[in-house]
């Protein structure tokens, strides 16, 4: 029952974001017809924990976090062609502002400050290392996730002498809706990020960024602005992510699979539309939710990642352009079959 | 007017110096020529000029103001506008927004992004691509898609245009009408420095040509001087 709900949503999700690839696709079309169903899909994900089972709320939850990770990743890495390693430290920045004010704040404030946290540090980090290319810039990325770990746990150890702290904790249904709330925001940012001209000088610089900037386009702005917008994201769900936690330490809250999974997940669904990630990130979490519970009962619950293993290498093969670009291939066959088939009948 | 003006730029690569003390200028309205043989230094003094790395020693200066040293979106932006020897569109962009991004980020002080469109389809229309302005730049002819640059240097309006190589690669109709091209882009007052090995070409476009040869001037003069220099034909053609 709570796959079905929960897949039901995630459709609904995937849809939202077909929804703005289509606006930015500049397509008019029924353009009323799907507003509507936009408005209406959504009412149906905001309605789950009115009619659905108590768990469907909190696996939304985490689908939902694991599509705004993705979704915020693949804004800076997908146009630019910079493999971000940093999710996780944006993260988990995220999860020990939660950490330090949840109590004494109202969550809206703390997931604020979270978020803006994320986007300062990204902020520093971009004008230092957008300047490195390539395998460069990835590892320095991937660097600042364990370097801001160790530099905590060596606090905590040294200076404060405690481990880890406690989260004060928020309801479940709250922390979901605050998920979704994010989740539009994203979309709304996504729509005009693409849709302005900051979105063209984005594409400009992954297409070619020396031609890029001897036209005029400020990369390194661009660049660390839009690094920087991703990571507000990214802080801002760890914000929320964290009361539900519970518990944090720097080993759970900079954990490198906070990077590595969006990032698969990103692959899989494709990067060329916002759709994409949405969908593998959907895909992937339910899939693992799935595999732990039933693997669980073999005792195997870990193994789950050999299964994401093998699925990430099957889809780099077989799809390089991730299931949009199969999507795509589907559509465009249907297309030129269709009037095909309509002189057939007639 | 000297728009142009080069003194003593160098640029080492490790020990190698790939341009080596050049003082040049460039007066305003010409069409000028830059030749030499490969490695002679050509493209690195394109880079200089445009921001690509800053030349030292040596000062350039546009318009009498100090240049070097800027990055290449501020040079951009002051009105030096370049293409590339090895073409560098933005081959997944349609040709318009390859334009378009020239007018909306190289001008000097900006502009809407109606006024943008417009001159940024205005250009296409100006080097003869306007039915081509939807398709993808990679999916173009090589002699298109430099055109595709030639219009996104131009919607920058720039005062200053640096053509590497133009003509490489062209057939000889395509090279005509390149050079028909060069002297559009001049009546419409935009000065011009162009490299270029297609001698014809550059004899035929040119009001003064400067010839490098590792890294150092070793000419400078009309086409006529240019090509009666004994110094120049012992470059080319061995001793």
């Amino acid at each position: 029952m709570q796959y079905l709900l929960t897949s039901i949503c995630s459709l609904c999700m995937v849809y939202s974001g077909w929804f703005i690839d289509r606006l930015l696709g500049k397509e008019k079309r029924g353009k009323w017809l799907t507003s509507g169903v936009l408005l209406l899909t959504l009412a149906l994900v905001a309605t789950l924990p009115v009619y659905g089972t108590s768990y469907a709320p909190i696996l939304m939850t985490t689908i939902i976090l694991y599509i705004i990770l993705a979704v915020s990743w693949t804004m800076f890495s997908g146009p630019t062609g910079y493999m971000s390693l940093a999710t996780a430290a944006f993260f988990g920045v995220g999860i020990y502002t939660a950490a330090f004010m949840a109590g004494d704040f109202p969550p809206p404030v703390f997931i604020l400050v979270g978020g803006a946290a994320s986007f300062i540090l990204a902020l520093g980090v971009g004008a230092l290392t957008l300047r490195l290319r390539g395998i460069y810039f990835a590892i320095f990325t991937f660097g600042l996730v364990e370097l801001i770990r160790h530099v905590l746990a060596f606090i905590e150890l040294h200076v404060t002498g405690t481990r880890g702290r406690f989260v004060f904790g928020v309801d479940n249904e709250t922390i979901f809706y605050y998920m979704l709330g994010v989740f539009v925001l994203l979309m709304i940012t996504a729509y005009f990020l693409n849709r302005s001209k900051f979105g063209l000088a984005l594409r400009s610089i992954g297409e070619y960024e020396a031609a890029a900037a001897h036209t005029g386009v400020n990369v390194t702005m661009v660049k660390i602005v839009t690094f920087a917008v991703s990571a507000f994201f990214m802080g801002a769900v760890g914000a929320i992510w964290a009361t539900k936690l519970h518990y944090v330490d720097p080993g759970i809250a900079f954990n490198p699979l906070f990077t590595f999974i969006p990032v698969l997940m990103a692959i899989f669904g494709g990067m060329g539309l916002l759709y994409g990630p949405i969908i593998g990130a959907a895909f992937f979490t339910l899939l693992k939710e799935f595999l732990t519970t039933t693997l669980a009962k073999y005792g195997l619950g870990e193994l789950y990642m050999l299964f994401f293993g093998v699925i990430l290498v099957a889809a780099i093969l077989f799809m390089p352009n991730g299931v949009v670009g199969v999507i795509q291939r589907l559509t465009q066959k249907w297309r030129k079959g269709g009037p095909v088939e309509e002189h057939a009948d007639t | 007017m000297q728009i142009l003006e080069g003194e003593g730029v160098t640029k080492y690569f490790g020990g190698l110096a790939a341009v080596s003390k050049v003082d040049f200028s460039v007066t305003k309205g010409e069409v000028f020529g830059l030749i030499g043989p490969n490695g002679a230094g050509k493209t690195t003094l394109f880079n200089l000029i445009s921001g690509a790395f800053a030349p030292k020693p040596g000062v350039i200066k546009f318009r009498g103001e100090k240049i070097s040293g800027l990055s290449p979106h501020k040079i951009c932006r002051r009105g030096v506008a370049r293409t590339f020897q090895d073409v560098r569109v933005f081959a997944n962009m349609p040709a318009l927004q390859n334009v378009l991004l020239g007018s909306l980020f190289g001008t000097p002080t900006g502009m809407s992004e109606a006024e943008a469109n417009k001159r940024a389809i205005e250009l296409l229309d100006f080097v003869g691509l306007s039915a081509m302005k939807d398709i993808p730049a990679g999916g173009l002819t090589l002699v298109n898609q430099k055109r595709v640059e030639v219009a996104r240097a131009l919607a920058t309006r720039a005062e200053l245009l640096m053509l590497d190589e133009l003509m490489a690669g062209l057939n000889p109709t395509e090279t005509a009408e390149a050079m028909e091209l060069v002297t559009r882009i001049r009546k419409r007052g935009v000065t011009i420095f162009m490299i270029e090995h297609v001698m014809k070409a550059i004899m035929g476009v040119c009001d003064r040509i400067m010839v490098l040869h590792h890294g150092e001037k070793i000419a400078e003069g009309t086409p006529k001087e240019i090509a009666t220099s004994k110094k120049v034909i012992e470059v080319y053609l061995g001793e």
